[in-house]
């Protein structure tokens, strides 16, 4: 039973029982915005159309604000820090797209080395399976074949969903995804034109996504060369060094940790930061290490394209999901950047 | 070509060849439909990509002060112009080294109304004075220019430069007495608590990546408050307090200088009308300081900046 197929017309049924076990999230419309949410049943879902989300889904388990631990000022507890990790709920996300789950795991490796590992981000993350959904209609700003994936990128999903018109079929690739599909009732076993279909539609996606820039040539530069390269002015001119491409990234992952203090205690909290901005390098001193937008803008494209890569066996720190090149305030492409990276 | 890049071009061109400007901040085709991208031309071939349509949006004039050691040529349309008139008179750039290319404009569309207004992806767009067309997989839709204008080009009326060297194009008729502020009005007819509820629904989509901010050329303060860590004027995290502290914060430093070019709506990520909270601060000032709107010429100082001895309020004298 690698593969299962289940009617449309069962989704509700899908969701009922699913939900007996966990949450169930989905694609959920919130005014102009598309994001992952609980839903109770399948009209809830904006799957009618749908690309993905505004936000990558990171904010899941990484959220922009989180509030890390509590402390008192006076009483029996006085200054002993109380963990304010919430509990996380077993969950599982239906319509995650191939990209973003790859964007997991290159989070995954980077939440945890050999001697610590992030459990802010472990205890949600750990706690959820991901029902995953083909690409079958890319968009214009999508690149992920240019960045060693593709629409139907089975690594780091627990099921993959194939949207075949009046069934979904389902690919179970983990435990985990094994176990989801296996507790739904209303699962069939697919026909071979089910499976067929699914191929035609895998081959259809990824021969529309076309890969559009190379990375050989970044690879083989040394991070010197890289570093050096004249290109970096022209890039960065018209940057606004704000923060939209990090924050709505998938794998930029950077945080800043505040204590927030009032008379009677505080909290501590940690915040999405970004490596676009001016305050995240800057000294104590006032020295700033990356004075001018160049260096900051350097540093965000160097990251995933060379340092990411060279710790992590060669894995791109961008999965092209295309949103920073959607919503960049000033038309900043990643590609046309990876390209003069890569000339 | 169209008649405005076409000038542009030529004009842009000549000032580089005859070395009386080191640079012409413009704008270049961008790589996704109704974007266009900021572009710095320092020699003539680069001058050929300079392009003028419907998607110059934002305001070049937030990165005239990066440039203040050069020689710069910039292309300014009503709105842009009269933040150059505001740099000036706040001793941000220096005007010696300037030159204006002025572009008496036609509005700049509001790329989130034609995506609305679509079945699908956009993946051409083309617009002539009177309409635009959107393509993409099966579809094609024409607009009205008129329909699709950002909110803020649809009710300007100062389109046509008020400062410039040079002219791009003829100067083009001046709107009169457009319909302003609606929603404005409608939130100040609200209850205390319905406008509350009203503001939290505005911002809660607010991820604080400060775009509306590095859009604007108001915002040039080398350390913006919402920065500053000692003291530290304003908590970080999403805390919907702190994300309204930033926005009202940043409406009040608008106050009698915001020029109404969108640049800060345009550059959010998330959509948010964030001019209507600057544009009620806006509206406090043409109300109650006999119409003014900022910086339309380079004598009359903005209402806030001088004393007068007979200041009808009394609270400047105490
Ligand atoms: S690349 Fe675009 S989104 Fe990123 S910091 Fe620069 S202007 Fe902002
Ligand atoms: S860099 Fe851009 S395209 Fe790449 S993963 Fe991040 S948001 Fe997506
Ligand atoms: S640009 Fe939009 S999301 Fe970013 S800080 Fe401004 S209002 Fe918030």
């Amino acid at each position: 039973m690698e593969y299962m197929r289940l009617n449309k017309k069962n989704m509700a049924v899908f969701i009922e029982e699913l939900g007996r076990t966990c949450e169930v999230w989905g694609p959920v419309k919130e005014g102009e915005q598309v994001k992952y949410a609980p839903v109770s049943n399948a009209t809830d879902m904006a799957l009618d159309g749908f690309k993905n989300s505004t936000m990558s889904p990171k904010e899941i388990f990484f959220p922009q604000s989180e509030k890390m631990l509590s402390f008192r000022r006076e009483g029996e507890d006085a200054n002993i820090y109380r963990d304010e990790q919430a509990q996380p709920t077993k969950k599982a996300i239906f319509g995650i797209r191939p990209c973003d789950a790859r964007a997991f795991r290159i989070l995954d490796m980077i939440f945890k080395n050999d001697q610590f590992t992030d459990n802010y981000w472990f205890s949600k993350r750990d706690a959820t399976t991901l029902v995953g959904l083909g690409c079958t209609e890319p968009c214009s700003t999508c690149f992920c074949t240019s960045v060693n994936s593709h629409p139907f990128d089975e690594k780091g999903l627990d099921v993959l969903v194939s949207d075949l018109g009046e069934h979904y079929l389902f690919k179970a690739l983990t435990k985990k995804g094994r176990e989801l599909v296996a507790g739904i009732s209303v699962m069939r076993e697919p026909s071979d034109a089910n499976i067929e279909a699914h191929m035609v539609l895998r081959k259809k996606a990824e021969d529309v996504m076309t890969v559009q820039f190379g990375t050989d040539k970044v690879k083989d530069k040394t991070v010197l060369e890289l570093f050096n390269e004249d290109c970096w002015t022209g890039i960065s001119e018209p940057c606004l060094n704000c923060s939209t491409c990090s924050y709505v990234c998938p794998t930029c992952h950077c945080f800043d940790i505040q204590d927030e203090v009032s008379k009677e205690g505080g909290e501590r909290v940690r915040n999405w930061e970004s490596c676009m901005t001016w305050i995240f390098t800057v000294h104590a001193t006032g020295h700033n290490p990356r004075p001018t937008k160049k260096e900051r803008v350097r540093q965000r494209f160097m990251h995933k394209f060379k340092y990411i890569p060279m710790k992590r066996n060669g894995e791109i720190g961008c999965v092209g999901c295309g949103r920073c090149v959607a919503l960049c305030p000033v038309n900043i492409d990643i590609r046309e950047v990876v390209k003069q990276m890569n000339s | 070509m169209p008649i405005r890049t076409e000038k542009i071009r030529k004009v842009a061109k000549k000032l580089l060849n005859d070395h009386r400007v080191d640079v012409v901040i413009g704008y270049k085709k961008g790589t996704i439909p109704l974007k266009n991208i900021p572009y710095f031309a320092k020699n003539a071939e680069e001058a050929d990509k300079l392009v003028w349509d419907g998607n110059c949006r934002g305001n070049l004039a937030s990165y005239l002060s990066r440039f203040n050691d050069k020689r710069v040529a910039i292309i300014a349309q009503g709105c842009v112009s009269r933040n150059i008139v505001g740099l000036i008179q706040e001793k941000q750039i220096n005007s010696d080294n300037l030159y204006i290319i002025g572009v008496p404009c036609t509005g700049m569309l509001d790329s989130r109304k034609l995506i609305a207004a679509v079945p699908g992806e956009i993946t051409e767009v083309t617009e002539n004075d009177l309409y635009v067309i959107a393509k993409g997989r099966g579809f094609e839709v024409t607009m009205n220019r008129g329909d699709v204008l950002s909110r803020n080009c649809d009710r300007c009326t100062v389109r046509n430069p008020v400062l410039f060297d040079e002219l791009a194009a003829e100067k083009v008729n001046e709107q009169k007495d457009p319909v302003r502020y609606e929603k404005i009005k409608a939130v100040e007819a609200m209850s205390p608590e319905e406008r509350a509820a009203f503001v939290d629904e505005l911002l809660s989509p607010c991820i604080r990546c400060y775009a509306c901010r590095d859009a604007c050329p108001l915002c040039y303060c080398p350390e913006c408050f919402v920065d500053k860590s000692s003291p530290q004027w304003c908590g970080k995290s999403q805390d919907s307090t702190d994300v309204l502290s930033y926005h009202l914060i940043r409406a009040f430093h608008t106050a009698g200088r915001c020029t109404e070019c969108g640049a800060c709506e345009d550059a959010c990520p998330m959509g948010i009308k964030v001019r209507l909270i600057s544009g009620k601060v806006e509206k406090e000032i043409r109300e109650n300081f006999d119409g003014y709107e900022a910086w339309k010429d380079l004598k009359t100082q903005p209402p806030l900046t001088v004393f007068k001895r007979d200041d009808p309020q009394p609270f400047v004298k105490e």
